[in-house]
């Protein structure tokens, strides 16, 4: 056998999800329907939050939602309460969401007849930072019953996402949470993030936010319609 | 933990460029940014797990850690942050989000060895190049 010799290569791990993300985002856009993924830990109120916000949006929007768990369906049974179209994804071993099973869950849906859809990751911070699932807006939950420095903690998941929201603010003043401190810990690994405060179960701080989404559907669906309209002239 | 399934991806994307060109692998290079998500130590124990029962059974993996680099407006320079935990410009401190580097998960290179059985199959001259 001959010496052996270095050959550069420069291949993407993650090349494969990147593309099959890029896929989902064009026709995310192409069909208007504005994607919002769901990140945070075991626990952290994401369920309810969920249902909440499926549930308000209805009036006014036609919205849906994919669940990712390890196991069970559980989760997809509370969110079928709100009535809104929603699926499960068992990953069964898989800690994470990849772009392949949305794809994959998304086959029989007609995403035209969206405004919103939401995609609930796993609850896990640290495997989800890595993949891309093609959706508009990447929002990390923290509960004030996790600490303050959780994003301190978990740097690259805070970092991948857009918006920070702090769920379960019923339970702020019984855990002394400290607001100011957990604004710094978000600022410090994402500076000017938008956070959130609210409480699901309450309703407190719900209506700032949804006003939030609806006006980031006007501007995804302002934006699709000039890159169309470019496209139509070229 | 989803080092193992990146283990498995930096092996077929090894695979396949050795295939490609005809020669045996005996150690993948990787660029893995301090932003990727990995854990240095869980990928080198999973690569070894990925690597079990393919031709690079046996191959190391050479991880070469990517600082995050980021871009400081106020000094108009890209700037290496100390730590993942504080986005900010480590001379000014400024904070700033223009990631420059440091999201990496690259495979770069490839130790390889010409494969001994097929290099007997090319014809003379090609040999003597």
């Amino acid at each position: 056998m001959s010496e052996p010799r270095l050959v550069e290569v420069r291949r993407n791990v993650l090349k494969q999800n990147d593309v099959i993300a890029r896929a989902l985002r064009e026709q995310f856009r192409a069909a208007g329907v504005f994607v919002v993924s769901l990140v945070s830990s075991p626990g952290s109120g994401k369920t309810t939050f969920l249902e909440k916000t499926l549930t308000q949006l209805q009036p006014r929007y036609r919205v849906a939602a994919l669940v990712g768990d390890l196991a069970t369906e559980n989760d997809a049974v509370r969110l079928a309460r709100s009535k809104a179209p929603v699926k499960q994804i068992t990953t069964g071993t898989l800690c994470h969401l990849e772009a392949a099973m949305v794809q994959n869950a998304l086959q029989d849906w007609d995403l035209h007849q969206l405004d919103f859809l939401f995609i609930e990751n796993v609850g896990n911070l640290v495997c989800p930072s890595s993949y891309d699932l093609g959706e508009n807006l990447r929002l990390v939950l923290m509960s004030v019953t996790e600490g303050e420095d959780k994003p301190l903690k978990y740097p690259t998941i805070f970092n991948s996402a857009d918006v920070a929201v702090v769920t379960k603010n019923e339970l702020a003043s019984a855990v002394e949470f400290d607001w100011n401190a957990a604004r710094t810990s978000i600022e410090s690994v994402r500076p000017g993030m938008q956070i959130f405060r609210l409480s699901a179960k309450t309703g407190e701080g719900m209506e700032e936010y949804l006003e939030f989404l609806s006006q980031q559907l006007a501007e995804h669906r302002a934006v699709a319609r000039g890159l169309t309209m470019l496209q139509a002239e070229t | 933990m989803h080092e193992l399934s990146i283990a498995m991806g930096i092996v077929d994307a090894a695979l396949d460029e050795a295939q490609r060109r005809g020669v045996r692998v005996s150690a993948v290079h990787l660029r893995l940014g301090a932003l990727s998500g990995m854990v240095k130590d869980a990928l080198l124990f999973s690569y070894e797990v990925a690597c079990q029962d393919t031709p690079l059974e046996g191959s190391q993996l050479l991880v070469e850690e990517v600082p995050v680099v980021v871009f400081c407006a106020r000094c108009q320079k890209e700037r290496e942050l100390q730590s993942v935990q504080l986005f900010q410009c480590p001379e000014c401190g400024t904070p700033t989000m223009d990631v420059r580097q440091g999201k990496e998960l690259e495979v770069f290179a490839l130790e390889v060895q010409e494969d001994g059985s097929q290099k007997e199959e090319l014809p003379e001259s090609e040999v003597q190049k």
